[in-house]
């Protein structure tokens, strides 16, 4: 352990800072938290001390549930996240694994091409995708955005996989060959079964990353009946000027929750990711 | 099936002169399998980010109200763009939003590294926690940020009126430096944690070695930080500096929510103001002449991030 310091300088030196970093992060948590927990009355009233929740009451969280769609809205987000995860999973490897394994004309150029679509922002790209998706007949349905999701999503899997893949050590798979397996045998029955920590880390990112997404789900999908969290928390908790500030906390943290679960199962392999996929060095 | 064929060399593969064609040894070519193998997923990206991109510059030329057919118009739409003062607006605050934010989260992202390389109890919970408004899906998050920041029950500002600042306080959003000041905050607090940590990785690489020698030689702390870690650090201090810009050049979300671009345009950015040209006003072609605007800044960007991907990778 650290030596040398004496108590208040340890005291100084390591949890000042440490405690300052978490208080700036959680504080709007804990914000929404409170919010969420506290009866109009006392939301509204400007004399009480707001850091301190008087009279708790659900009352926010049961009109969430009885009086809008949040429930539909989370069925919706879970189902385009699982889906389009897995999409982009099996995409992603399909990419990977040759980048990772073969040797063949162009594979540098693939391997640029794929990393420079992950780095092309939604943003650039929502207008004409807006009138694509249109012309297929596409608009207010989940299909929309269980789409085009992995337009970022297969590329982010590739790359993060990529990486891993090359750490995995290719003897098996020789020994595969050389008694006589496909190189589809040997990529489905021994490759990729060592590979589950990878995989893990990439679908936590994509499910996160699909959890998140706001442009195409605002764009793409109008009606009540097929909205995600994040949209159907803007723009139905939000009418004109009037905000339901009480149900809209309860419905971001609600919201929150299974990124965050899932989150807190999965730190490391996250963590790993986090720092593979850009520091890979 | 018993055609002969003159062996061809592709991708390199030794040919194997008067072998019959084989199926499974065609396959079994490490060209062959690979393409085959990637031939979906690259279909799939060339329809949905291939074609856009390219069906986006052509719609930047058209004159294009939504749901009508287009007419080619040319550079028309970039001209309106030049001569539209809000357009300038736009550019000029994207570049202020970019440069503060990353600035705010390189430095900020360092100190929270060298916070957390110290030795201390329950640091993988604190690792979790810190690195919580990262995860947290930006506009639910964003959304506790706009209550914090409310004219009427701001926190932000009964902390200042407890303080001593006179009533009410500032209007965070409703003036558009204060509003500039927020987004960029807002923005430098969802990005620090996935700074910190990935510097943080890169801190936990340096060999105490190094600093044990820059001690015997006489170095300071700050020596030690400036002589050692600095240069060790750098090149991923690039790699997710070029990240970061990428996509706080890019933002959208976070302004969508807090101010729509307002006041007076203070913050639009050019993905919201491309937005509210192109969906708002449904002006298509218009609007993805504004998005297109992003993309010199963004292509040197991405190209220089890719080589540099590639060269360490």
């Amino acid at each position: 352990m650290v030596t040398g310091y004496g108590r208040v300088e340890r005291i100084l030196r390591v949890w000042l800072p440490v405690v300052f970093f978490l208080a700036v992060a959680l504080l709007p948590f804990y914000w929404m938290a409170i919010a969420s927990l506290k009866p109009n009355s006392e939301l509204y009233n400007v004399n009480t001390n707001s850091l301190i929740v008087y009279h708790p009451t659900l009352k926010h969280y049961v009109d969430l549930l009885s009086k809008t769609s949040f429930l539909v809205w989370t069925w919706n987000t879970m189902l385009v996240a699982v889906i389009s995860t897995a999409i982009s999973l099996v995409l992603g490897v399909m990419l990977a694994y040759p980048l990772a394994r073969m040797r063949f004309a162009g594979a540098g150029l693939i391997a640029m091409t794929v990393a420079a679509i992950y780095l092309v922002p939604q943003p650039l790209l929502f207008l004409p995708l807006a009138d694509v998706i249109n012309r297929l007949g596409l608009g207010n349905t989940l299909t929309s955005v269980i789409l085009t999701y992995p337009t970022m999503l297969v590329p982010f899997c590739a790359w993060l996989l990529l990486g891993y893949f090359k750490t995995v050590p290719k003897e098996l798979e020789e020994a595969a060959r050389i008694d006589g397996a496909s190189r589809l045998q040997t990529m489905r029955r021994i490759f990729l079964p060592l590979c589950t920590p990878g995989f893990i880390s990439a679908g936590i990112f994509a499910f996160t990353l699909s959890q998140n997404e706001f442009l195409y789900a605002l764009i793409f999908l109008t009606q009540t009946s097929v909205r995600t969290v994040p949209v159907g928390v803007i723009a139905e908790l939000i009418r004109g000027d009037v905000f339901y500030w009480g149900q809209l906390m309860a419905g971001a943290l609600l919201g929150s929750i299974p990124v965050a679960l899932i989150y807190s199962f999965f730190v490391e392999h996250y963590v790993a990711g986090l720092t593979s996929g850009s520091v890979k060095a | 099936m018993t055609i002969r064929t003159e062996p061809i060399a592709i991708g390199g593969v030794r040919a194997r002169p008067r072998q019959p064609f084989s199926l499974p040894m065609w396959l079994d070519r490490e060209s062959v399998f690979s393409w085959l193998m990637m031939a979906l997923p690259l279909m799939f990206l060339a329809a949905l980010v291939g074609y856009p991109f390219f069906y986006g510059i052509l719609l930047s030329l058209e004159n294009r109200p939504v749901a009508q057919p287009g007419t080619f118009v040319g550079l028309q739409n970039f001209v309106t763009d030049f001569h539209d003062p809000v357009f300038w607006r736009v550019a000029f605050n994207t570049f202020v939003y970019t440069g503060a934010a990353t600035l705010l989260k390189m430095v900020g992202g360092l100190g929270l590294a060298l916070a957390m390389n110290q030795a201390f109890r329950m640091k993988n919970l604190v690792r979790a926690l810190l690195l919580l408004p990262f995860i947290v899906p930006t506009v639910l998050s964003t959304v506790a940020w706009l209550w914090m920041l409310d004219p009427a029950f701001s926190v932000v500002n009964r902390l200042l009126i407890g303080l001593g600042m006179p009533k009410p306080g500032p209007s965070w959003l409703g003036n558009p430096v204060l509003a500039m000041v927020s987004i960029i905050a807002i923005n430098t607090w969802r990005g620090l944690p996935f700074y910190g940590i990935t510097l943080l990785a890169g801190l936990q690489t340096v060999p105490p070695e190094l600093y044990e020698a820059a001690t015997i030689d006489g170095a300071g702390g700050w020596q030690r930080f400036r002589y050692v870690t600095l240069p060790l650090l750098k090149p991923i201090i690039l790699i997710v500096t070029l990240f970061s810009v990428i996509f706080t050049f890019a933002d959208f979300q976070l302004v969508y929510v807090l101010t729509h671009g307002g006041p007076q345009n203070a913050t639009h950015l050019f993905a919201t103001y491309a937005f509210d040209i192109g969906m708002g006003a449904g002006q298509l072609g218009l609007g993805a002449s504004v998005a297109l605007m992003m993309l010199p800044a963004l292509a040197l960007l991405i190209v220089a991030l890719t080589l540099y991907m590639r060269r360490s990778a």
